[in-house]
């Protein structure tokens, strides 16, 4: 079940009545922010208040890249994979993550802290290596200094 | 220095322009010339005398494609104006600048094209990782909503317009224009057939406008100093000021908002040049689906019609460096595997070829690469050239690939015959 | 027409079409993946790639998709030249990189449409040399079997299933090469047109899984052009057995008909004929150990002894049934005479049917073909769920919605067969659909308005209707509501170019129909061109209607009256049709009860005699479907025992009882003449197919493919030696490979094949042009024609009756699985047939303390049906609904007036 304010934010995200589901998207993006990650509830949630099928919603679900069909831990961390970051060292710091974290790309951590998923181009080029934790971007990541970065995150 | 009307303003502390500073430094004004007095036509014809070539990667000029839509009261409504701001495209870092530091102009921007078309309903497409660009946007957008400038009769003026933030839920192939609307109506985002172009038939089969953010950023400008003015800042007989980039192993990255033109010497000079100890070995000039170019073409000048008679295209305008100590091989397989999974799984070549080629890469990276590899790799190079694939996405992986077959033949060949990667260890 | 040039050589072209259409037309072999003749093209595969040249001096060229290619006049082509046969190969071979290379195991391996392009574009070596990916499979219910794995990716799955038959629940998934084709989650397909993916999947994804139970390869079936008998549109179809069984059913293409697709019912249904309860030798009953038993005996015992009963002096009567051949109903007819021939239906079913037959008879409203309801352009449907009760009939009328939104398109200049954009057009915009119901149904989703009433309600909203459109036509005393209904209905119909009114008699009333009657003469009668379409309820009901006779009470009424010994039932289950206690009764007062039937039922199972009939798969017949379109089905394999067609029965025992020579009508043509001579209504019958001379080259058609193995072995079993080809006296087909299957005449073809086209697609090379006839004419003969000037008068309105007394009117639904006598009994089918239920308003239910899943009563007639509620928000008030002809369910003879009751739970 949605909660009448998901319910009331997804809705706001309908700008023309006539195409409800085309907020299908936001609605998984918004779902997901409160739940960590999209369940087969979910969509069946999410579709039956924007009038689509949960088959429909899923095909749309699995498409994207954000939106994870697969539990993820408290704290997600995308880690810039494309190439300038690439250029600049993206194997060392995702190695030095992996090392760290004792986590391979896609999976999560025992303590459910943290899930490590390679991301496209964060668009911070000039600034690489970088990653993304939540909502946060980090610039210039240096592999050896992490702690700085993960430990603000619980 | 020469002007810089899309960036002067934008505050360097990182903080953005807001609505009152906007103002203050003339922004508004160029909404309250068009929509109190100028015809939709005049503003469309102003852009195409300015010669705006679209700043998305493709070029097309701007004023064109709005000439386009139907007009008049038979034509089909709503009408749409999209605002692509979901870029993606591996080394290319402009628009999130435009973005987070100026959103007003954006707006701006948005509200002269939907007068020019005679949209009533816009959408800002924003990529999902953009988190401090959505915040300035839905509060810049607040803001223009509150004074007037969007919204129902605007300036009195009778123009109507709805203008609303869309957060992707990121792909790549969503920056396709017509992927983008897809994904907009709530779809899996695969590329819609061309004919008809969004501009008959669009975002729910209506005439629409898809424009990249650093194109829009520019009509205000256009709008407010002229044609004349726009193709004066311009090196080029293509108006206006570009915004270009250099990320990459070189001394000081960043993004500098220059003439249209400006070469590739001059962008490496604001750069500081290589980084200590490293040689400038290749460039790919404009985002991650354009040609290498190499050290020989630092005069080159980096502008639509130029870069194309080097081989490579202008792209975003932002560009990658390749120095002597990283491998160019394992950069190839970077990028291929990037567009690999970024491939929308729609036409046959691009969802089964790119995976191919990825793996092959791997194979000559890691030292397990056969010499007829790299046949293969040079066929599949036509094989998913223009027009073999359903869009562009696939030729676009083909430009880096096909270009550094050539530019870094022995690169690949030393892989395959010490079968190993000669700079790991 | 367009000249363009391939290769060089300057060839006809047909305006508007892609140039994939023009190569295909022409005979050429352009592979092609995404594309297929009933959903258009969107550029997906890329197989169908090639070169274009700008003019004649262009030497370069580029290559382009032919699919999405419109032809223009003076182009110039070329499928030949070497780049863009390359690229076709590359195709393949990317195909080929998660492909599992199968084909040994694989059910579609010989009729791969994956397998026909690897050989057309000479893909012969695998280069790839990476690990393949897999995928996990689901479980998709009784009909289809899912292998992921071997999926190509054409898309062409969801765009069948979702965009053409409107179903909701397969979807694609993921992206890049990881896109994935299913459900959210394992379940039943929920469309009643899901098996048309094993013909429209080009390759092993979805797959028959009936045919898994008893796999055959598609060179080794023996096949005959047939017709469908699970309902009254005579969908084409064509059945294939092996080792004297009934192995599966594939579409046959009739552009007239069903097109491409079949349903799930006329698809999965045929397992009744491998059942083992059917009788396979005569069956007299004798009592053993004090009980009732059925013991063979052979065919001449059974003629000598029956045989008595029809001689000269004696008196017999004769039960038809609407589920037979017409030469079954006549053989009967001929065996007791005319005047003691009864057509096998209720008073109330008969009713119905002459109504139906009396307005396409005599009015002015042409009934188009099954395949032209694509055409219409508004559509009101009048009292029926045609998906439950005529589902091709719902698949078309489905497309007919596109009509008028794809103006929008048009205008755009889009071409038809541009699938994505011309949707994109049309966007949510849907033409003239108005359903007016008891309860919903399936077709509802794409409807326009949906108005749900009691059939009097239905009745007089048509009746409003066609005075709105001619004030001639007889008001009827509607609320405002209805009105305002009727004027909006009768605006779309007035304003389309082609509308079209559908009824039937699941409404159990008269009324409904004549309603309908009005409407579309009406429409006539203000010179719009408006077709009538009515659903009937089973195979042969119309050709049944056109012999005329009495009915089942009437049958009662002259046994009662004596002088009759003999009761003949022709493929007919009576408690199926009139209640329990009348069907006893019949049966008790004839001497002798004689059982002519391919089913072992339960009036069978009481007959003194059973003689063993043979099914469709089993015989030669004609079928007259719903609006009257003749067509025969030939004989699809020799059944074991003593099974024959019934009207074979039936002469022989007009034979042994001297009534008629031994001599006459031996073969199936002069049997034919004979029915033809005797009633001039069916006299095109005739032209349904070739005579049994027929003959191409001096060759029979062979049944069964030149590649058909192990004839000499198959029986080694039983002999060494080669069995004999049984001769086939019937017909111009051949029980063997022997024989010339090409440029055979359409009614002729049961399987299409063309070198380099082994599978369904092979379509397209014995089409006239694509989507269009098959070459020579589509088989069948319209036997009903319009009367143009017909002063036939309307018919008056009811008077409704509004006022609710106690008693709930109890109607009929019908289902798709389950209200079918012969596809129930089929084990998939008998799967998705629903639980009995009774199904009420919920307001009504609330009214009455009762809610969803209670455990009720309804008292019909004297009997008590205990059963479960189900509630509905919309479905007309004051009725109660019930399945109807659910195995073991009690006959009730709806409109019926009922009680309903809480049962006592314990
Ligand atoms: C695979 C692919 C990705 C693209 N990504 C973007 C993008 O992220 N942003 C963008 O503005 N244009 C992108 N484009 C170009 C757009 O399709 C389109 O040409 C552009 O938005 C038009 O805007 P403009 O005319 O203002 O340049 C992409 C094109 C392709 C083929
Ligand atoms: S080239 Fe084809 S598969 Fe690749 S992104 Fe474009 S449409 Fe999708
Ligand atoms: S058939 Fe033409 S692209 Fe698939």
């Amino acid at each position: 079940m949605l909660s009448d304010a998901l319910k009331r934010e997804i809705e706001s995200h309908i700008h023309e009545p006539e195409h409800r589901a085309a907020a299908c998207t936001e609605a998984l993006r918004i779902v997901q922010r409160e739940r960590g990650w999209i369940d087969d509830e979910s969509i069946r949630d999410i579709a039956e208040f924007l009038t689509m099928t949960p088959h429909e919603l899923d095909g749309v679900a699995t498409f994207f890249n954000l939106i994870h069909r697969r539990p993820v831990g408290r704290n997600v961390i995308r880690i810039c994979s494309s190439v300038s970051c690439w250029v600049l060292g993206y194997d060392k710091l995702r190695d030095a993550l992996q090392k760290k974290l004792e986590i391979k790309p896609g999976q999560t951590t025992a303590d459910q802290r943290f899930t490590l998923i390679p991301n496209q181009c964060l668009g911070c080029c000039d600034h690489g290596p970088a990653l993304m934790v939540n909502g946060d971007l980090h610039r210039d990541v240096d592999p050896d200094r992490l702690d700085d970065v993960l430990n603000r995150y619980a | 220095m020469s002007e810089r009307p899309l960036t002067e303003h934008i505050p360097t502390d990182g903080s953005a322009l807001s609505l009152k500073d906007y103002e203050r430094v003339g922004g508004y004004a160029a909404v309250r010339t068009a929509l109190g007095g100028l015809q939709p036509a005049d503003v469309t014809q102003c852009v195409k005398d300015a010669g705006l070539r679209g700043r998305g990667g493709a070029g097309f000029p701007t004023g064109v494609k709005w000439a386009l839509v139907p007009m008049g009261p038979e034509a089909a409504k709503p009408k749409y104006l999209v605002v692509n701001a979901d870029e993606m495209e591996p080394g290319t870092f402009k628009d999130r600048w435009l973005l987070e530091g100026n959103p007003h102009q954006l707006i701006e921007g948005i509200i002269l094209a939907s007068f020019a078309i005679q949209a009533e309903i816009s959408y800002i497409f924003l990529r999902g990782e953009y988190t401090v660009a959505q915040e300035r946007i839905e509060h810049a957008l607040h803001e223009a909503y509150e004074a007037g400038y969007l919204g129902e009769n605007i300036l009195g003026s009778g123009f109507n317009l709805g203008t609303y933030l869309h957060m992707s839920i990121g792909r790549y192939i969503c920056g396709e224009e017509t992927a983008l609307l897809n994904a907009l109506e709530g779809k899996r985002a695969t590329p819609r057939t061309k004919p008809p172009f969004p501009q008959i038939s669009g975002l729910w089969g209506k005439p629409t406008i898809v424009n990249n953010v650093e194109t829009l950023c520019n009509i205000p400008h256009i709008i407010n100093k002229g044609a004349d003015w726009y193709k004066s800042v311009s090196k080029t007989p293509n108006g206006g000021t570009k915004l270009y980039g250099v990320s990459g192993k070189v001394k000081k990255p960043g993004l500098w908002e220059l003439p249209l033109g400006a070469t590739v010497g001059e962008l490496m000079d604001l750069a500081g040049g290589m980084r200590d100890g490293l040689a400038l070995r290749g460039i790919i000039p404009g985002g991650a689906s354009t040609d290498f170019l190499g050290p020989e073409h630092l005069e080159l000048q980096m502008d639509f019609d130029t870069v194309p008679k080097a081989g490579s295209r202008m792209g975003t305008g932002t560009m990658i460096i390749l120095d002597d100590k990283t491998c160019p091989v394992g950069m190839i397989r970077n990028l291929t595997q990037f567009f690999s999974q970024e491939s929308c799984g729609w036409c046959t070549p691009c969802r089964d070829g790119l995976p191919w080629l990825e793996k092959t890469l791997a194979a000559i990276d890691e030292g397990s690469g056969v010499p007829d590899d790299i046949n293969h790799l040079k066929r599949h190079v036509k094989l998913l050239g223009p027009g073999m694939t359903f869009c562009a996405l696939a030729p676009g992986a083909m430009a880096p690939l096909g270009s550094a077959l050539t530019r870094f033949a022995e690169d690949f060949e030393r892989h395959i015959r010490e079968k190993r990667c000669p700079w790991k260890n | 027409m367009a000249i363009i040039y391939i290769d060089g050589k300057p060839l006809e072209t047909q305006d508007g079409q892609n140039l994939l259409e023009a190569c295909i037309e022409l005979g050429l072999n352009v592979p092609y993946f995404c594309w297929h003749p009933a959903l258009g093209s969107v550029g997906a595969c890329r197989q169908c790639a090639v070169k274009q040249y700008r003019d004649e001096n262009d030497k370069q060229g580029r290559l382009v998709m032919s699919c999405m290619t419109l032809v223009t006049d003076g182009m110039r082509i070329s499928v030949d030249e070497s780049e863009s046969k390359d690229f076709r190969a590359n195709i393949i071979d990317w195909m080929m990189t998660n492909h599992p290379h199968d084909c040994p195991v694989c059910d579609e391996g010989g009729e791969c449409h994956l397998q026909d392009m690897t050989l057309m574009t000479g893909h012969n070596y695998r280069t790839y040399r990476f690990k393949k990916k897999t995928y996990v499979n689901q479980n998709l219910g009784p009909f289809i079997n899912h292998e992921m794995n071997r999926c190509i990716q054409c898309y062409r799955c969801v765009r069948y299933y979702k965009d053409y038959a409107g179903g909701h629940d397969l979807d694609a998934f993921a992206s890049h090469n990881h896109v994935y084709f299913g459900r959210h989650e394992d379940g039943v397909l929920e469309s009643e047109f899901s098996g048309n993916l094993v013909e429209v999947c080009p390759t092993g994804v979805f797959t028959d899984k009936t045919l898994k139970e008893h796999f055959t390869r598609r060179w080794d079936y023996t096949t005959a052009p047939s017709v469908c008998v699970h309902c009254a549109l005579g969908c084409n179809i064509t059945p294939g057995e092996r080792y004297g069984k009934l192995r599966r059913i594939r579409n046959r293409y009739n552009r007239s008909v069903n097109g491409y697709f079949l349903c799930d019912r006329g698809r999965y249904g045929y397992e009744f004929v491998n059942s083992d309860k059917r009788p396979k030798a005569p069956l007299k009953r004798q009592m053993i150990d004090g009980k009732p038993v059925h013991v063979p005996m052979t065919r001449d015992e059974a003629l000598s002894e029956i045989g008595k009963f029809f001689s000269n002096g004696s008196k017999a009567i004769g039960i038809g049934s609407p589920r037979a051949s017409l030469e079954a109903n006549f053989a009967l007819r001929a065996l007791v005479g005319a005047e003691n021939f009864y057509l096998g239906l209720s008073k109330a079913d008969g009713k119905l049917l002459s109504a139906v037959l009396e307005i396409v008879l005599s009015g002015p409203a042409r009934q188009p073909s099954l395949g032209e309801l694509k055409d219409h352009d508004a559509v009101l449907i009048l009292g029926e769920d045609m998906t439950n009760v005529a589902p091709i009939a719902a698949l078309n009328i489905r497309q007919s919605v596109n009509n008028q939104p794809r103006a929008n398109a048009k205008a755009m200049g889009i071409p038809e067969w541009n699938d994505l954009p011309v949707r994109r057009a049309m966007d949510t915009d849907r033409g003239p659909l108005f359903i007016a119901s008891v309860a919903p149904t399936r077709l509802d989703d794409v409807a326009t308005q949906t108005f749900h009433a009691t059939p009097d309600g239905i009745a007089s909203l048509g009746f409003a209707i066609a005075n709105f459109i001619d004030p001639q036509s007889p008001a009827a005393n509607v609320s405002g509501e209805v009105r305002a209904l009727a004027q909006q209905i009768a605006t779309a119909l007035q304003s389309a170019q082609k509308p079209l009114v559908v009824s039937g008699p699941s409404c159990r009333s008269e009324a409904v129909i004549q309603a309908a009657a009005n409407i579309a003469w009406a429409l006539c009668r203000k010179a719009k061109p408006a077709g009538i379409y009515f659903a009937a309820p089973e195979s042969n009901s119309v050709g049944l209607g056109l012999f005329g006779g009495a009915n089942i009470e009437n049958a009662a009424e002259a046994l009662r009256k004596g002088g009759a010994d003999t009761l003949v039932v022709l493929e007919n289950d009576l408690y199926r049709r009139v209640p329990a206690a009348l069907v006893d009764e019949l049966l008790s007062l004839a001497k002798h009860v004689l059982v002519v039937d391919h089913q072992y039922s339960a009036t069978a199972q009481k007959a003194e005699y059973v003689l063993p009939g043979a099914t469709f798969a089993e015989g030669d017949g004609t079928l007259v479907n719903n609006i009257g379109r003749a067509q025969r089905m030939m004989q699809v394999f020799n059944p074991e025992g003593e099974i024959t067609e019934s009207w074979r029965w039936l002469r022989r025992l007009r034979a042994a009882s001297g009534k008629g020579r031994e001599d006459e009508w031996i073969s199936f043509d002069s049997f034919l003449h004979a029915l033809v001579a005797e009633i001039p209504a069916f006299s095109h019958i005739l032209d349904a197919a070739p005579t049994a001379a027929f003959r191409v080259g001096g060759l029979k058609i062979p049944r069964q493919s030149h590649r058909y193995s192990g004839r000499t072995a198959m029986k080694a079993n039983v002999a060494v030696s080669e069995t004999g080809v049984t001769a086939d006296p019937d017909s111009p087909m051949s029980f063997s490979m022997e024989g010339f299957s090409m440029m055979t005449p359409a009614a002729l073809m049961s399987s299409f094949w063309t070198p380099g086209w082994n599978s369904a697609q092979s379509i397209t090379r014995f089409q006239e042009e694509v989507n269009g006839p098959l070459e020579g004419g589509d088989p069948g003969v319209r036997l009903i024609e319009p009367q143009p000037d017909s002063a036939v008068p309307y018919f008056d309105a009811v008077e409704t009756n509004e006022s609710h007394d106690a008693a709930w009117t109890a109607l009929p639904l019908y289902h798709i699985y389950g209200s079918e006598e012969l596809s129930a009994s089929s084990p998939a089918v008998a799967e998705l047939s629903p639980k009995p239920y009774a199904m009420l308003h919920s307001d009504d239910a609330r009214a009455r303390g009762l809610l969803d899943g209670d455990a009720v009563t309804v008292k019909i007639d004297g009997q008590e049906i205990s059963t479960s509620l189900k509630t509905n928000d919309t479905m007309a008030r004051g009725v109660v609904c019930l399945p109807a002809g659910l195995e073991d369910a009690p006959y009730i003879e709806f409109p019926a007036a009922a009680e309903i009751l809480r049962s006592v739970t314990s």
